[in-house]
């Protein structure tokens, strides 16, 4: 008993430290964002808004803002369509070479970013696409559609076999059993898949740097700011973009789980 | 010709080089509640799924009212089915579920929700209509389904073991429902089912399958007491099967040679075996007599127990044949308290030559 009571212990010790360790630097630059001293150090200056003004004043990160809104919502929209189409593929059809055709779909995740950023570049750049919005969107995309396939095939893979066919059964053509029953089941992974792959473009850096060009992203933007010099602005928008995202990662797993766990509840 | 309402004219279903379904003739009359029966893989829910469209004939036709409807796909014709999982949509509460059918048939709104409360009151949930399908209990998700099966009005009506996941005290009062059901309503049911004792309780017709051939339809009670075959004999009920030879056949009786000895068996209408015939009997548990002494009946065994099995007022016996076979025996309960069976060690077992049934292919 005591044993067990101090590996509790131990274990919970363990996963605060890990979680200290991801979340601290986040944490350390939402309060630097409000801090008015131009250094990060301790102890802090008074409180203020003054970073978050200069941020609200400064056109670039506007105009990245924008860009990246566009990117993430047309790459959310794109990518989920393509997932959802290659996970029903999955599900509905068997063909020879259906191995074949999941690994592909699912290699992009698989190659370093860092090559495939130069991979797009120099296609975009042969295509004459390169720089503009629409091939962040695309290569975004690309990156982004196997996790919406993912997600969209797991659930399927725990739909009733027979429901589409009594769709079909009860006067459905196969599109309308589509709309009507596939697409409804499926919706609590199609919420989630467009959250996740929204907050993986619009977090996305490296590829988001060698493409873009002059039509910069939030990331990149930050980057720039950065490497210039010690702005606390930089704070400012990480926290803005932190914010975004993990509200996206949020939404999209109580989405997910509710669903699962009202259906799971009801089985017994 | 003019009452049956399908028609299965040499139907073959191959699946690659598997045959699921071979050369199958029968027809389904309009308003008989027929029950396909047999053990899992012999193709009775592959036959049922071709008649819903789900499944393709590869060779033959299938008719309904004279229509070939091979190639109908599954969204325009009108058999609805109960499946084995029920198949509700969890995203639709009771009554979307129960008018998706009429929705789809492009009937208005309002009709629409007054025929799925009318139906979903008619199978006794009408206070469950606006409920989550997944808060339902297994009964009533049934009742939904049904419902939504039936709220088309069609004119057949198929069900694939949809009683399957109940418990026991639930399948009998749904079976009862289903009877009555099918006897108000007037339509066809075609009913597939690995249960004997489901099929037997409800069906008018039973059809008994074997590795995609049909091995014998008929009435529950011929199926029960005249099986045509060896396959049908033991799938079926409690029957003890002797085989041997034909020795000599006087009148309608037969005499045939086994292991166990000679008995006497009364042929039925159109069996015409010869003397030297390989031959089997089916003797039913329920309609042997068991004596302490040497009975003078045409036929006897001397048997010892092995065991029982209780199940309330029925008793079944388990008993060793001379030749080490086992032999079933089926008594009223209140019978055996008067033998005092324990004791005994070894019995008699006796049948009159009328009660058993001669099969011709051993």
């Amino acid at each position: 008993m005591k044993r067990k009571r101090l590996l509790r212990g131990f274990l919970f010790g363990y996963l605060a430290l890990v979680l200290i360790f991801i979340f601290a630097p986040i944490v350390f630059s939402i309060i630097f964002s409000f801090n008015s001293d131009r250094f990060p150090t301790i102890p802090l200056g008074s409180f203020t808004l003054k970073w978050y003004e200069t941020i609200w004043q400064d056109p670039d990160v506007w105009e990245a803002a924008r860009n990246s809104l566009i990117v993430s919502l047309s790459v959310a929209s794109v990518a989920t369509f393509l997932g959802f189409a290659t996970a029903y593929t999955d599900y509905r059809y068997r063909f020879k070479l259906k191995p074949l055709y999941l690994a592909l779909i699912l290699l992009p995740p698989t190659i370093p970013l860092i090559i495939m950023a130069l991979a797009m570049l120099a296609w975009f750049a042969k295509i004459g696409l390169a720089g503009q919005v629409i091939s962040i969107i695309i290569a975004h995309t690309v990156l982004t559609a196997p996790f919406a396939m993912a997600i969209i095939r797991l659930r399927l893979s725990q739909m009733d076999a027979s429901l589409e066919a009594a769709a079909w059964n009860l006067g459905a053509d196969q599109w309308r059993a589509l709309r009507r029953v596939i697409i409804p089941f499926c919706r609590p992974a199609i919420i989630s898949s467009f959250c996740l792959t929204a907050a993986v473009s619009f977090d996305e850096f490296a590829i988001a740097w060698f493409i873009s060009g002059l039509n910069k992203t939030i990331p990149v933007v930050i980057l720039e700011i950065v490497t210039g010099n010690i702005d606390p602005q930089v704070n400012a928008i990480g926290s803005f973009v932190f914010l975004t995202s993990i509200t996206l990662v949020v939404i999209a797993q109580v989405v997910f789980m509710t669903r699962n766990k009202k259906e799971k509840a009801h089985h017994g | 010709m003019a009452d049956a309402l399908v028609e299965f004219d040499s139907v073959v279903k191959r699946f690659g080089d598997f045959i699921a379904v071979e050369r199958m003739n029968f027809t389904i009359d309009e308003g008989e509640f027929i029950a396909i029966m047999g053990p899992s893989g012999c193709g009775k829910t592959t036959t049922l799924r071709m008649l819903a469209g789900l499944e393709v004939p590869s060779e033959g036709e299938i008719r309904m009212q004279g229509r070939v409807m091979n190639m109908v796909p599954p969204h325009e014709r009108d058999t609805p089915m109960v499946w084995q999982s029920l198949a509700l949509f969890p995203f639709l509460n009771a009554r979307e579920n129960v008018e998706f059918g009429l929705q789809m048939r492009g009937v208005d709104a309002v009709t629409r929700k007054n025929k799925a409360t009318e139906w979903l009151d008619r199978l006794e949930i009408g206070e469950f209509a606006e409920r989550d399908i997944n808060s339902l209990s297994g009964g009533q998700k049934q009742r939904v389904a049904l419902a939504r099966s039936l709220v088309t009005e069609p004119k057949i009506l198929l069900l694939d073991e949809p009683l399957s996941a109940l418990d026991a005290n639930l399948v009998i009062r749904m079976q009862s429902m289903l009877t009555r059901l099918q006897r108000e309503l007037g339509i066809t049911f075609v009913y597939v089912t690995h249960s004997q004792s489901e099929a037997f309780a409800m069906a008018d017709r039973v059809v008994i399958m074997s590795h995609g051939h049909i091995a014998q339809i008929g009435m529950p009670k011929d199926i029960y007491r005249a099986p045509q075959n060896r396959f049908v004999a033991e799938f079926v009920g409690r029957n003890n099967i002797i085989s041997g030879r034909v020795n000599s056949i006087t009148g309608k009786l037969v005499t045939i040679d086994a292991d166990l000895g000679q008995f006497k068996v009364q042929l039925g209408a159109g069996q015409k075996p010869a003397a030297g015939d390989a031959a089997s009997f089916v003797i039913a548990a329920d309609l042997v007599h068991l004596t302490a002494g040497k009975p003078k009946a045409a036929n006897s065994i001397e048997c010892s127990l092995i065991s029982e099995e209780f199940i309330g007022s029925v008793v079944t016996l388990f008993l060793e044949t001379p030749d080490g076979s086992e032999f079933k025996v089926q008594v009223q309960e209140r019978e055996l308290t008067d033998m005092d069976l324990k004791h005994m060690g070894r019995v008699f077992l006796s049948w009159a030559p009328e009660r058993a049934h001669f099969i011709g292919d051993a």
